[in-house]
Order: structure tokens, then C-alpha cells, then sequence
């Protein structure tokens, strides 16, 4: 599963950053998205894929019996999947102001502060 | 039960939530802020007091001990930056009472302000690198409001790189914090310290280390990864500039003289090595790139990327005297940059524009802003008896000692290059006479009273007050700095105060 997972990682990165460097705003968002879910991904995989039981312990006993899935990186990815959301929100909301006051949708267009 | 390390928190995130509860009333706002921001810098202060006498302060939030809870961990650079958190908090507070514009009040300046506070003080604080990361985005979202709030063409076209470049970096951050995961299985930086010295996996821990370098890097303003500063950093009114100049990227190099102090110091041969290139670079890069502006702003941030080089190089040396400079340099540089921003603002109500051609006649005028702008510009020189000599001469000695000549000489080289491009600044705006067809200068001349620029003032006069009693009475500062360092390498006893009985 890891090897899979791990060619899979690859693309989402591989296409995030192609996204991010086209011209286009809208593009950039969408390689931003692609970018989150990425990273999301990775964090799963490198946390170790462990097919096994929920992690609860049996009444009455200090551990749980037999082989369970390490909840920490499930419960990490929902923090960051949640601030990404959150971020991800806001720069929807950036490109569609950006591009009301451009009037265009080209990063091109957008140089006017660099230096 | 050390109460004093989670209020830099509470605080600013309780009067953001007042504030916004109170988004009708702009003058309770106000009070609020100014209110809210001293009593982050008394926290903080505070603070500083414990972490000084009983040195690393703990508190496992919860009651989850460490390492499976999330901790907060202060060692004497958390509290020294909390310290200048609250400073610049309340600098930008009572200077935006002056300079604010009203619709930048209705739509949530003082609740953002408040927030940002909260997210740089946790970002200082915190002992887990999962808790880092979402500090991080709690202050960049605070920001992204903060620099986009009055939906200028300019602050559009700002945001879209800053916005796009500080989430490519958090995501390598959060990629980075995964596989560091996978590879101990623990969050808690102490206890990675602890364990990543088990991990035979040296080329996972290389790129590991690869990414966090590059990921604070881009945060820091570090070259080659510092574009998105100079294009986004003027954009803002001037006090979220000035607030942004001063702290924001600092958090950056907070975070890489954490974790390359305490985490990745198994091969100092090649982390800090690339370190020590990207500081030369990042100096001569920034302040060539300063001496090429011609608008004060622009000038000013190329000058917080060469400065964020000569703290890196601090860190990239990692001798007790190198890091005891690179903690002075960095403390009295957050003072620095924001008082030399918010005199340009000051320059800016007096002539109404940023361009050094426009300007003129402010020493023939105004001789006292001469004096408030010249203390912090020669800080930034190194000259002295100002603070920014004290730093520059502890890293150059440092540099020195290890032999390091071509560090020592790229950094003498940005002092005589910072120095000239201070000096056009000083020339064109101060020195020369009122040109000829300025739109409005009756401000400068006296003949139209500002009522509010006292209020401007004093944040700038307070802060080159600082600047200079550090550089004249240097002791406390360096004797601060010099036990921050020794705690930065003494990781052993961070590690025992984090995890108790669990260290090794």
C-alpha cells in the first residue's frame, strides 16, 4: 500500500506545483488546494498505514489487544484539513477581489508592487 | 501550575473576542486595543521574570504530560520575544489611534490585531512542533485579513504572493512535521530531539531537516526564497506594516533557531553550512536590493531581508558568543525596524508621499524626527553607542574566533552598503531643502496643527529611547542574550524540563 501511496503523493505534488506556476489566479487556488491535500496525504502515509482495529482499550484492561491504527495522524490531518479549509476560503474570496479590481485574471497583470 | 506562560495567549485571543463582540463601538475597540496589548507586554514581562530565575518554564496543557500532551515551553528567547511581542503590540496599538482609517476599524482592524498578537506569542511559546504549525496559520490568517483590509489594487496584487508563498511554506512545513512522525513517532520537539539521535535513517533526517529549513526560510525572508516580502510588506496602511516589518518574519527565524538548535544539530557540517551561505547571500541580496529602491518603504523591506541574514549567520556559526550576537541582533532589530516604519509613516502625514523625490526640508522643519529617525537608521548601520553596534560587534567577534573570514567580511561589506543606503534616505528626505511643487506641506511647516500626531510620536520616541539606552547601557541586554544562548545549547536541560523523568 505504502509504495502506492507514496507514487500518489508524488502526482498530487507534482500537479499542485504545475498548477501554481500557470498565469492564471484561478489556477494558482486550484494548485493551492491540490498543494493542502497533498500534504494531508503524506502526513497519512508517513504516519504508518497499519490495517488494524480502532485504538479503544477493553473494558477492564491497561492496553488494547492485538493491533490497532495510530489515531494521532487521523486526528492531526483533521486539524490541518480544517485550517485549510479555512485558508483555502479566504484566498477564494482574495482571487475574487484581486480580480474585480485587475480586471483580469493574469498574474501578468498583477506586477505592479514587485520590485 | 505556571499561569504566566499561557496568558501572552489568552490575553490577546480574550480582547480579540471582546473586540469583535464590540464591533459597533470603534472607541471601546480602541480601548481594547491599547488595553489588550499592555497587558500582553505586563504577561509577558512576567514571564521573562519567572523563566529568569527558575529558567525553563513548563506547563502541560491539560494536565496531558509531555510527550503526549501539547506543551508550552519557555526558555529565556520564548520570553525575550514574547517580551517584544507585547512592545510592538502596543507600539502599533497606540499608533494606529493616530493613523488607522475608519473603515479599516469598522471592518475588524483591532479583533486581527489582537489575533496576530495571539498567534506570534503561541508560536513563541509552544513546545510542539504540530502546535507550531497551527500558530503559524493563526497568525498568517490574521495577517492575510490585516494586509488585504481595504482592498486596494496594490494590497490585491501583494496579497496574492504573500497569500501563495506563505502557504507553499506551510504546507512544506506540515509535510516536514508528518514525515517527522513517521520517522519518532512523537511530536514534542523535546522529545524528538531526544529520539531522533536512535533514527539510522541519515538521508530522511537530512531531507527532513532540508525541508523545515526551507519552509521557516521562505517564512524568514531568507534568500532565494524572500520575494514575496518586498512585494506585499509596503502594501498595508503604514502601523500593519510597521507591525509586520518588525515581527513577522522574526517568527520565521524564531522558528529555524529553534529546531536547528535543539533538533538538527547531528550534522552540523551540512545543515548549518547551507545556513551560513544562505546568510551571506540573504545579507547582500537584501541590502543591494535596498540601495536600488527609491520609495522609503520598499528601501525599508529589502533592509529586513539583509537583517534576517545577519541573524541567520548568528545561528549558522552556533557558538555561544555567535548565538549571544544573534539573539541581540534579532531583539534590538524588531525594535529597530518597526521605529524606522513608523517615522516613515510620520514622514508620510507631514508630506503626504513615500517617494524620496518628493521629499525634503524634514531636518530644516522638524529637527526632533531627524534625531528619531537617525537613532534607529544607525542602529540598523551598527554604529556606536546604539544597540545594533553591540550586536554586530559580538557576531563579527564570533565569526572571528571560528575563522569564518568570508562571513565576517560579506557582513562588514552590508554595513557600509546599509549605511549608504541610510544615508539617501537621511539626504533626500531630511538634509535637502523643500523641493519645489509639494502637494501639501502645510503640515510640515506648522502652518495646519495635526492633533494626533503626538499620538504618533511617542510609540517612535519610546522606541529609540529603547535603542539607544540598550547601546549605552549594554550589559542587561547582552547578559539576557548570553543566557539565552547558553540555554539554546544546553539541550539537555530543555529536554529534562520538558519531559521530567522521561529525558535521557
Amino acid at each position: 500500500m505504502e509504495p502506492l501511496m507514496a507514487v500518489l503523493v508524488g502526482i498530487a505534488f507534482a500537479a499542485a506545483l504545475y498548477m501554481m506556476m500557470r498565469r492564471s489566479i484561478v489556477k494558482l487556488v486550484i494548485g493551492l488546494i491540490l498543494l493542502s491535500n497533498a500534504a494531508n496525504l503524506l502526513f497519512f502515509t508517513a504516519g504508518g498505514l497499519t490495517r488494524g482495529a480502532p485504538p479503544l482499550i477493553p473494558e477492564g484492561a491497561e492496553a488494547p489487544a492485538g493491533a490497532v491504527a495510530d489515531p494521532l495522524p487521523q486526528a492531526l490531518i483533521l486539524t490541518a484539513i480544517v485550517i485549510s479549509f479555512g485558508v483555502l476560503a479566504f484566498a477564494l474570496v482574495l482571487i475574487r477581489r484581486a480580480y474585480q479590481v485587475v480586471q483580469a485574471d493574469d498574474l501578468d497583470q498583477m506586477k505592479g508592487t514587485d520590485t | 501550575m505556571s499561569l504566566e506562560i499561557a496568558l501572552p495567549i489568552l490575553l490577546p485571543l480574550g480582547f480579540g473576542a471582546a473586540s469583535l463582540a464590540a464591533h459597533r463601538h470603534i472607541a471601546l475597540q480602541r480601548w481594547l486595543g491599547v488595553a489588550g496589548t499592555g497587558a500582553l507586554l505586563a504577561a509577558a514581562l512576567w514571564l521573562l521574570r519567572s523563566v529568569g530565575r527558575e529558567g525553563v518554564v513548563v506547563m502541560h496543557m491539560g494536565d496531558w504530560h509531555a510527550p503526549f500532551g501539547i506543551t508550552l515551553a519557555a526558555d529565556l528567547l520564548s520570553a525575550t520575544m514574547a517580551v517584544l511581542t507585547g512592545l510592538l503590540g502596543l507600539a502599533t496599538a497606540i499608533y494606529s489611534l493616530a493613523t488607522t482609517p475608519r473603515g479599516h476599524e469598522q471592518y475588524g482592524h483591532w479583533p486581527l490585531l489582537h489575533l496576530l498578537l495571539a498567534g506570534v506569542a503561541g508560536a513563541f511559546l509552544t513546545g510542539d512542533i504540530f502546535n507550531l504549525y497551527v500558530w503559524f496559520e493563526v497568525m498568517l490568517v490574521a495577517s492575510f485579513a490585516l494586509l488585504t483590509l481595504g482592498g486596494e489594487r496594490a494590497q490585491m496584487e501583494g496579497a496574492i504572493k504573500y497569500v501563495a508563498l506563505n502557504l507553499l511554506a506551510s504546507m512544506i512545513f506540515l509535510s516536514a512535521v508528518g514525515i517527522t512522525y513517521g520517522l519518532v513517532g512523537t511530536l514534542n520537539m523535546a522529545d524528538i530531539a531526544a529520539k531522533l539521535g536512535e533514527v539510522d535513517r541519515p538521508g530522511l533526517v537530512s531531507t527532513v531537516a532540508a525541508m523545515y529549513m526551507v519552509a521557516f526560510g521562505i517564512k524568514a525572508g531568507a534568500f532565494p526564497l524572500f520575494f514575496w516580502l518586498p512585494a506585499s510588506y509596503h502594501t498595508p496602511p503604514i502601523a500593519i506594516s510597521a507591525l509586520f516589518a518588525g515581527l513577522l518574519s522574526k517568527v520565521g527565524v524564531y522558528a529555524l533557531y529553534r529546531v536547528f538548535t535543539l533538533i538538527f544539530t547531528q550534522e552540523v557540517a551540512y545543515t548549518h553550512e547551507i545556513l551560513l551561505w544562505g546568510a551571506g547571500l540573504t545579507m547582500l541580496t537584501g541590502v543591494l536590493g535596498a540601495l536600488a529602491q527609491t520609495e522609503i518603504r520598499r528601501i525599508l523591506s529589502f533592509q529586513i531581508i539583509s537583517s534576517v541574514g545577519l541573524m541567520l549567520m548568528g545561528l549558522a556559526l552556533l557558538t555561544p558568543l555567535a548565538l549571544t550576537g544573534g539573539v541581540i541582533y534579532t531583539a534590538q532589530d524588531i525594535v529597530v525596524k518597526m521605529a524606522l516604519f513608523l517615522t516613515a509613516g510620520i514622514v508620510f502625514r507631514l508630506l503626504g508621499s513615500y517617494r524620496l523625490e518628493d521629499l525634503g526640508g524634514l531636518y530644516h522643519h522638524r529637527p526632533w524626527l531627524g534625531i528619531l529617525f537617525l537613532i534607529p537608521a544607525l542602529s540598523l548601520v551598527g554604529l556606536p553607542p546604539l544597540a545594533g553596534f553591540i550586536a554586530k560587534l559580538t557576531l563579527v567577534r564570533a565569526a572571528l574566533e571560528e575563522g569564518a573570514w568570508g562571513i565576517t567580511a560579506i557582513a562588514l561589506l552590508t554595513g557600509l552598503l546599509t549605511l549608504v543606503s541610510v544615508i539617501r534616505i537621511w539626504q533626500q528626505g531630511f538634509w535637502r531643502g523643500l523641493p519645489e511643487g509639494v502637494a501639501d506641506s502645510a503640515v510640515l511647516t506648522g502652518e495646519r496643527r495635526d492633533a494626533t500626531l503626538w499620538l504618533m510620536y511617542l510609540p517612535v520616541a519610546a522606541l529609540a529611547a529603547l535603542v539607544l539606552a540598550a547601546g549605552i547601557y549594554a550589559q542587561p541586554l547582552f547578559t539576557l542574550s548570553e543566557n539565552a544562548a547558553g540555554q539554546l545549547l544546553d539541550t539537555q536541560a530543555y529536554m529534562e524540563a520538558v519531559l521530567g523523568e522521561g529525558a535521557p
